[in-house]
């Protein structure tokens, strides 16, 4: 098996975050869409974990250079939240709960290529990873994968992200070795 | 490009937009920390300078040309051309073992960085700070300590390191346990230095709230250290009434290497 350049091969699963671990209970958790018109799609618990789910089996690629290969996870396709979503956005930029913030163009994120995790290896996902949901964005560098995600807000131009404001790629493709501002 | 930033700290959008290259990195001088890391000073012609917290990337290349890269916090203050990484061995590492046995001054290595505009202390800030180190997690802590030393800074610093027993202890020379405004205290895991009261195990709340600095003084807090450590530290601190936004957290795998 190949990995990207600079990468290795780990079986743990080792945890990055800026800060705490956010604790979101679930009667207070909520996942949004955001258009560009102001448009918000909302899904409670109950509603969202109600959405047909997908089982994917992905390799994990981190920045800080380990990758994880063959995981798997369950959520709901991006392309099933954005069914009903009108949009001419080119952009996205996500935020999650505890304030974390990722971009990345919403084509990105459609035609199978993204998904609301809230299931890892067959158990519910640890807060540590990002639970009770994170997005999951398997070819892109893991920090565009946010944890513990809370709204996705479209819009034409494209905003800098937390670790995007902070040297990090503005896209983040791993094949490509795109780790840093200017790679 | 949209310049706006979520980032609330103040500054933090001055990270440099510049491309990262690699420089060849030269080792000076190794000094041996413990039975399994080593400080690397390395001599590095064209590095831009850092911030207390950054890390740099690490790059080997093998004769037949197979590159492997890790990333090492740095060690020491910001300087014109020496930086200096303390490496600790990763059982079964690709890169570790070199750096930390075999590397040898003369020899050199490839150096891309700084990297991360986030886990960093900046000289200009005088509020106080408390620092929560596990094991290896006190080497981008040990640079804050540093750069406020060598930029005259006054800000009142506190240290929690935790690590297992004496001979496990980074910069054993320089961390004592009151000098020039910083505090130190060591929390044993395993065994205690002979004299400490504090009996050996994990840091706890109480230790947070004994040592470190009470919430109402409002510090910037910087955790670092394994997954485990850092999670309970920052859950920890969160409960003692620490602004979550205040603090900032690295935490290190248990691979690597």
């Amino acid at each position: 098996m190949e990995l990207p350049p600079g990468q290795y091969l780990t079986r743990d699963f080792p945890v990055l975050s800026a800060g705490p671990t956010p604790r979101i209970p679930l009667d207070r958790w909520e996942l949004s869409v955001t258009t560009e018109t102001g448009t918000v799609h909302r899904w409670s618990w109950p509603q969202f974990t109600a959405l047909p789910t997908e089982s994917p089996t992905v390799d994990l690629h981190c920045v800080t250079k380990w990758s994880k290969l063959g995981t798997s996870w369950e959520g709901v396709s991006l392309d099933v939240l954005f069914e009903n979503v009108e949009t001419a956005a080119d952009y996205a930029l996500i935020t999650s709960y505890g304030g974390y913030t990722t971009n990345l163009p919403l084509e990105d994120l459609l035609d199978g290529q993204a998904w609301i995790a809230h299931r890892y290896e067959g158990d519910e996902l640890d807060p540590e990873h990002g639970g009770p949901a994170r997005l999951l964005v398997p070819h892109l560098y893991l920090w565009k994968s946010a944890k513990w995600v809370r709204d996705i807000r479209l819009s034409f131009e494209d905003e800098r992200g937390f670790w995007e404001s902070l040297g990090y790629h503005n896209y983040g493709d791993p094949w490509r070795e795109q780790r840093y501002d200017g790679d | 490009m949209s310049s706006a930033t979520t980032v609330t700290e103040s500054g933090a959008g001055e990270v440099p937009r510049r491309r990262l290259g690699w420089h060849v990195a030269t080792l000076v001088e190794a000094r041996r920390e413990n039975a399994t890391a080593r400080t690397l000073v390395l001599d590095v012609p064209g590095w831009p300078g850092h911030l207390a917290g950054q890390h740099a990337d690490v790059r080997l290349t093998a004769e037949d040309g197979y590159h492997a890269q890790r990333s090492y916090s740095i060690a020491s203050a910001p300087d014109r051309e020496r930086v200096e990484l303390t490496v600790q061995m990763v059982d079964d590492g690709e890169v570790s073992p070199y750096l930390v046995d075999d590397f040898a001054p003369g020899a050199a290595i490839e150096l891309r960085g700084p990297v991360g505009g986030w886990f960093v202390w900046r000289a200009t800030s005088t509020e106080p700070v408390l620092l929560v180190g596990g094991g290896s997690g006190v080497v981008p802590l040990m640079a804050m300590i540093r750069t406020r030393r060598a930029s005259g800074n006054r800000a009142p610093f506190r240290l929690l390191y935790s690590v297992r027993s004496p001979e496990d202890v980074l910069y054993a020379q320089e961390l004592r346990p009151a000098h020039d405004g910083v505090d130190v205290t060591i929390a044993y895991t395993r065994r205690a230095a002979e004299g400490v009261s504090r009996p050996a195990g994990r840091l706890t709340a109480a230790d947070l709230s004994s040592w470190g600095w009470p919430a109402d003084f409002a510090p910037q807090v910087f955790v670092c250290g394994p997954t485990g450590f850092v999670e309970a530290m920052a859950d920890a601190l969160v409960a003692l009434g620490h602004d979550a936004q205040r603090i900032k957290t690295e935490r290190f795998g248990p691979t690597g290497g």
